[in-house]
């Protein structure tokens, strides 16, 4: 394009002013594809849901537990297809801040309900055979260096209290990245043999699958109602809804990052539209000089906007080059401490489209501004 | 021939008539050129004088394209430019005129190659010819070998040396120079006079010049006097009297 070397040049101007406003964009982005992928961490659960997925926990709150006896029951209901049962240990691996989540699994029944958490056949038949057996999430499996035999201790405060051995038979993999890597499962009745007399044939919720996703709505309301004016009523919804009432305890992280990135960007418009507008100033008689010499008022707003354009297209492209190597970099600092953080593509492109749309923005008043203007007028102020 | 009497040919490069202006200021309106008549044949050197405020850079700007009278007409080598929309006025603009400030007006970021090249983005002409006609342009004014320099590196006669190469670069139909010397010392302005009646009697070129210094005025082939918004020829014997002044 032969106007490439003015608006190059024109560009270069001021290079640590260009510098600055770049830098602007880059912190913009980085900042918004960051919080895009912690909003994406905090939803993944929602995301990942099984459409024909319900989950059964108490009414009242998740941290009461329901009778084992309700499953037989919930799966006399038309249209359920399988049904498992977890239970929250909440154990620690050697130190506190090696957190991640161990869950006390049906094996009958789990790889139904989770048919996307994958484990090798041999592995798994393993583990069913093994009441002490566990499974671990390929992530976990990695940040600890476990391998398969290896003996596990886990202290817990609940359930008696003492440190419970394990001995890891598998390692499941998601079949979608999104998919949660950091679990640890095991037994059910190596679980039941160990708790307390008082709380044995009690579990923390269900998770069934009905036969098709219409279902859902009509299987949640039967076992709801099948359970109601009993002493542990339950509350059924779809994983979905599970998973984002879960999210809603941390807050509204939705509104929050929605919030924080509405004033990023409402700020660099005006850091950016600024400089547009002092950059536009300052050649006042050269873009009258264009003008007069035949360029069109048309060319003048394209020049403009080619720079503002140029200027959003480096930031963004640094900005989100920076979110590419810093998120894994981080994903692997916090390993298990926030759900998996993953840069999508989505953000990448969303995040592109945003700085291009506040180049134009800031370039497309002060741009407009230099059509309109009239030569005359301008060449006077010189 | 240049006539300020309204009594001109149909032949006339340049031909305006019962040219107004007026402006508006604070309510009260100020009649810059009241029915002014001109008649600029190909080839000619036309100084327009005047006190400050008189209206001279008006009639250029008027004659430029780049403002419309309040009334009359301006006929530019058969085009009646009064009354073209704002875009066939640029495009005008780009083919007819070529534009001499006093302050130069180059593009500071663009060397003297790029700033001569800069009408030449506005045709069709392909990188090859564009190099061609800047590389000769610059030759004309005497600046082949500054061609890769910045404007600061540049002296002012030098720079004004720029802005002739870019006014003649796409061949106008005429020249508007407005005060071409008014930023420059008395040798540099006599170089650029020089160079400007060069372009009228090597190159043929049609040049009409704003100007407050007498000196620079008696170059031209005929000095014109604004006073009261019209237009009344020199005489001979003031320019005599201008040179031979300049001379002592």
């Amino acid at each position: 394009m032969k106007f490439r070397r003015l608006i190059l040049a024109n560009l270069f101007r001021k290079k640590i002013r260009l510098i600055l406003t770049i830098g602007s964009f880059a912190v913009a982005l980085f900042l918004f594809a960051f919080l895009g992928v912690v909003r994406g961490a905090f939803n993944r659960g929602a995301d990942v849901a099984g459409a024909d997925r319900l989950v059964v926990i108490d009414r009242v709150s998740i941290i009461n537990l329901i009778p084992l006896k309700y499953r037989d029951q919930i799966l006399q209901i038309p249209g359920v297809k399988c049904i498992t049962h977890n239970n929250w240990f909440g154990g620690v691996y050697q130190d506190e801040k090696n957190f991640f989540p161990q869950f006390v699994i049906d094996p009958e029944n789990q790889r139904q309900v989770f048919p996307e958490l994958v484990v090798p056949d041999d592995q798994w038949n393993n583990f069913v055979k093994d009441r002490q057996g566990a499974i671990a999430g390929a992530r976990t499996a990695e940040r600890f260096h476990w391998k398969i035999g290896d003996r596990i201790p886990i202290k817990t405060t609940l359930y008696g209290g003492g440190s419970w051995e394990f001995i890891l038979d598998g390692i499941y993999h998601g079949q979608r990245p999104e998919n949660d890597e950091t679990q640890f499962w095991f037994q059910w009745d190596y679980f039941e043999e160990r708790i307390p007399q008082a709380i044995k044939g009690q579990i923390g919720w269900y998770v069934l699958r009905v036969n098709s996703p219409d279902d859902a709505v009509r299987v949640a309301k039967a076992i709801d109602a099948k359970f109601a004016n009993s002493p542990n009523e339950t509350k059924t919804e779809t994983e979905s809804a599970f998973a984002a009432g879960w999210v809603k305890q941390f807050g509204n992280i939705q509104f929050l990052i929605l919030t924080i990135g509405s004033v990023v960007f409402f700020t660099l418009l005006l850091v950016t539209g600024n400089t547009m507008a002092i950059s536009v100033r300052e050649r006042t008689s050269e873009l009258a000089v264009l003008k007069a010499i035949g360029f069109s008022g048309r060319a003048v707003l394209f020049f403009i906007l080619a720079e503002s354009l140029v200027i959003a297209l480096a930031g963004g492209v640094l900005g989100l080059s920076l979110a590419l190597l810093a998120v894994p970099a981080l994903a692997k600092a916090l390993n298990g401490m926030l759900p998996q953080l993953v840069l999508e593509p989505s953000i990448l492109v969303v995040g592109l489209f945003a700085a291009l749309a506040v180049g134009i923005a800031s370039g497309i008043l002060p741009g407009l501004g230099a059509m309109r203007m009239r030569v005359v007028n301008a060449l006077r102020r010189v | 021939m240049v006539r300020v009497d309204g009594n001109g040919g149909s032949q006339s490069l340049i031909r305006v008539r019962g040219l107004n202006k007026t402006y508006s200021r604070g309510g009260e309106k100020i009649q810059v050129l009241q029915g002014l008549n001109l008649d600029v044949d190909k080839g000619d050197f036309v100084a327009f004088m005047g006190p400050s405020g008189s209206g001279k850079t008006t009639l250029l700007n008027l004659l430029g394209g780049l403002d419309v009278p309040s009334a009359g007409s301006i006929t530019v080598a058969g085009d009646e430019i009064t009354h073209m929309s704002g875009s066939k006025l640029t495009q005008w603009r780009a083919r007819h005129v070529g534009f001499i400030f006093q302050m130069y007006n180059l593009i500071p970021v663009l060397t003297a190659y790029q700033n001569v090249e800069l009408p030449l983005l506005l045709t069709k002409l392909s990188g090859s010819e564009r190099r061609k006609h800047v590389e000769t342009a610059l030759g004309v004014v005497g600046l082949a070998d500054r061609m890769r320099l910045y404007p600061r590196q540049l002296s002012g006669g030098q720079e004004q040396r720029v802005t002739i190469a870019r006014a003649i670069v796409s061949d106008p139909t005429f020249l508007l120079c407005d005060e071409p010397t008014g930023d420059l010392d008395r040798k540099s302005a006599d170089e650029i006079m020089a160079l400007i009646e060069e372009l009228v009697a090597k190159y043929g070129k049609t040049v009409l010049m704003v100007t407050h210094d007498p000196v620079v005025a008696a170059r031209a082939h005929t000095t014109l006097h604004l006073e009261k918004g019209v237009l009344v020829e020199g005489t001979a014997s003031s320019r005599q009297s201008v040179l031979a002044g300049g001379a002592a």
